[in-house]
């Protein structure tokens, strides 16, 4: 005989003797993310750690579990204030102040899809892939729509510290400036080096770069 | 011995239609595997089809012909209930014969 | 006269040239991709595959030598007709929800005799020697679908529960990149470099998407299911690796295949 129980909680449980179905235990007064506790749970055990992926990456940050908790919601604006804030507080900046590094660099930087994933060599530098999801210089076709277009990037907003220090922060954690935005922390997670960001940057904000003719 | 291929055999006015879906590798033995060693050439080279013990179409093949290779031909002639009759040989000289009858 | 026309074909080559350069590359790009799909549909290579599974599916298999014809995929034992459209459902027997390859698992394991070892040996094949009876049998089984409407039984407790959980999953941001499912298809029109994404927060999406798997894609050289689609799709977002058959891949299949309920089965499809 099963009995279900309707309301916010469904669950089947069999009277047969046999012990209440655990999976689908049900508190008197569920809690509201019930179902996202459960979700991460379930999510955390049905994966395997495979090469320099490990468990831990399953592990949210504050910034990852509140954005998935909103989902495709907007973030009441106090909560936006404030993971922009925190994200804003986790960028660091080179020693010697200098930003900009070399844009035929960071042109292969871009391309390059490589990197943290469980079949990719992990003594090889990481690529941002920056084409899988932007235009950047206009002789490259292949490029994605996910992200906005970064074409002229330093031409329309012009060659100053200004344009350079932004860049630097967007490529180093871009939810300093959007909360829950699509665009990887590539400094915050460590996906790329010092050097590699700089010349990412020296891409979209150099006057010689593709990107800015 | 190789997978059977799919064929499908229509009379279509006074035409045979025939589509044909090999099973076959086709390494081009351009490619290198995972430790860079060549991966060695393995492709269909001659296909022959007959209907009623007439060749209606022969063709040489190289590796330019991808994998599991699909061919649609047509034919004058043909009656349902004919025999379509198809073979191909590769480069190991590894061949197979499938048959079809006429729809 | 003459130079009116001279002028017309001018005017012509222009736009010709026009359009397939810049800002419209995009909608002719994608425009040709779906007429390459189109003209190599006939010949899907997913029919030899399909094939192969057919002849799996009738012949006595395991130490138990039992074919799958005693395999009950939620129509009765043998039915596969129509199975891979109601698919993922609640199994009592199993006392769990499944999707078409963990009951085939389960199958093997429970009614042919297998060790799970065994069944799970290989899942995915190689795109060469190595070879996958699951992606075989998974091709037929869902081509005795083909023109039958997609109907899940979200009603059903168990499925909506696993359906709850599986939306929970597609939204979850992690790993290195701070990828969830969602990042890639939360919106209409977007592509990752000139790969269309599905816009799997919608019905009109995640019925496009779903009713084309399994599918034989042709940079693998095999037939790819959708147990095969999340397992790669995690890998990409820097996740460790999803478990074939997990709660986790039967919870976003549950919520993907739910939400394309009402759609027409199409796979197996080919794609790149």
């Amino acid at each position: 005989m099963r009995t279900r129980i309707v309301g916010r909680c469904v669950a089947s449980i069999a009277v047969i003797g046999i012990a209440v179905s655990v999976v689908y235990g049900c508190a008197s007064a569920p809690a509201k993310n019930d179902v996202g506790e459960r979700a991460e749970a379930m999510m955390k055990s049905s994966f395997k750690a495979h090469g320099q992926a490990t468990l831990a990456r399953l592990d949210q940050d504050e910034t990852q579990r509140v954005c998935s908790e909103y989902a495709e919601r907007a973030l009441p604006p106090a909560t936006a204030e404030r993971i922009e804030k925190a994200n804003l507080d986790t960028i660091r900046y080179p020693a010697d102040g200098n930003l900009v590094g070399d844009w035929k660099s960071g042109e292969k930087i871009a391309q390059s899809g490589q990197g943290f994933q469980y079949s990719d060599d992990p003594k090889k530098p990481a690529g941002a892939n920056c084409y899988a999801c932007h235009q950047l210089s206009p002789k490259e076709l292949s490029y994605g729509t996910i992200g906005p277009s970064l074409y002229r990037f330093g031409k329309d907003r012009g060659y100053t510290d200004e344009t350079r220090r932004y860049a630097w922060q967007k490529i180093y954690n871009a939810e300093a400036f959007a909360a829950c935005s699509n665009l990887p922390r590539f400094g915050y997670h460590h996906i790329l080096t010092e050097q590699q960001i700089r010349d990412v940057v020296a891409l979209l904000v150099d006057p010689a770069s593709p990107v800015n003719q | 011995m190789a997978d059977p291929m799919k064929i499908r055999a229509n009379l279509v006015g006074d035409s045979t239609e025939v589509k044909v879906l090999m099973s076959h590798e086709m390494e081009t033995g351009q490619r290198k595997d995972a430790q860079g060693k060549t991966i060695p050439a393995w492709f269909i080279q001659k296909v022959k089809v007959t209907h009623n013990d007439k060749v209606v179409l022969a063709a040489q093949w190289g590796p330019a012909v991808s994998k599991n290779p699909f061919v649609s031909f047509k034919f004058k002639g043909g009656a349902k209930g004919d025999k379509v009759k198809i073979t191909w040989v590769d480069n190991h000289d590894d061949s197979r014969t499938d048959e079809a009858t006429i729809a | 006269m003459r130079t009116m026309i001279r002028l017309a074909v001018a005017a012509g080559a222009a736009a010709v040239f026009a359009a397939s350069t810049g800002a419209a590359l995009g909608e002719s790009t994608a425009d040709e991709i779906a007429k390459y799909r189109e003209a190599l549909q006939d010949g899907n290579p997913a029919e030899l595959w399909e094939a192969r599974g057919e002849e799996m599916w009738k012949a006595p298999r395991g130490p138990n030598k039992v074919s799958f014809e005693r395999c009950d995929l939620g129509l009765g034992p043998g039915v596969v007709k129509g199975a891979y459209a109601q698919l993922p459902r609640y199994f009592p027997d199993a006392k769990r929800v499944m999707d078409l390859e963990t009951r085939l698992v389960w199958c093997m394991v429970r009614q042919q005799g297998m060790s799970e070892a065994d069944a799970l040996k290989n899942t995915f094949g190689d795109g060469s020697a190595k070879r996958s009876d699951l992606e075989a049998l998974a091709a037929y089984v869902a081509s005795q679908s083909q023109g039958i409407r997609m109907h899940v039984a979200l009603d059903e407790p168990h499925v909506h529960d696993m359906y709850r959980l599986g939306e929970k999953m597609f939204y979850y941001r992690g790993g290195t990149h701070d990828f969830s499912c969602a990042t890639c298809h939360g919106d209409d029109g977007k592509r990752i470099r000139l790969q269309d994404l599905p816009n799997l927060t919608k019905v009109e999406g995640a019925r496009k998407a779903y009713t084309t798997w399994p599918a034989y894609r042709v940079s693998q050289g095999e037939v790819r299911t959708f147990q095969w689609r999340l397992n790669d799709c995690f890998r990409q977002q820097r996740f460790p690796e999803l478990a074939f058959g997990s709660d986790a891949s039967i919870a976003l299949t549950a919520y993907l295949a739910g939400r394309a309920n009402g759609a027409e089965y199409a796979g197996p499809a080919i794609k790149r």
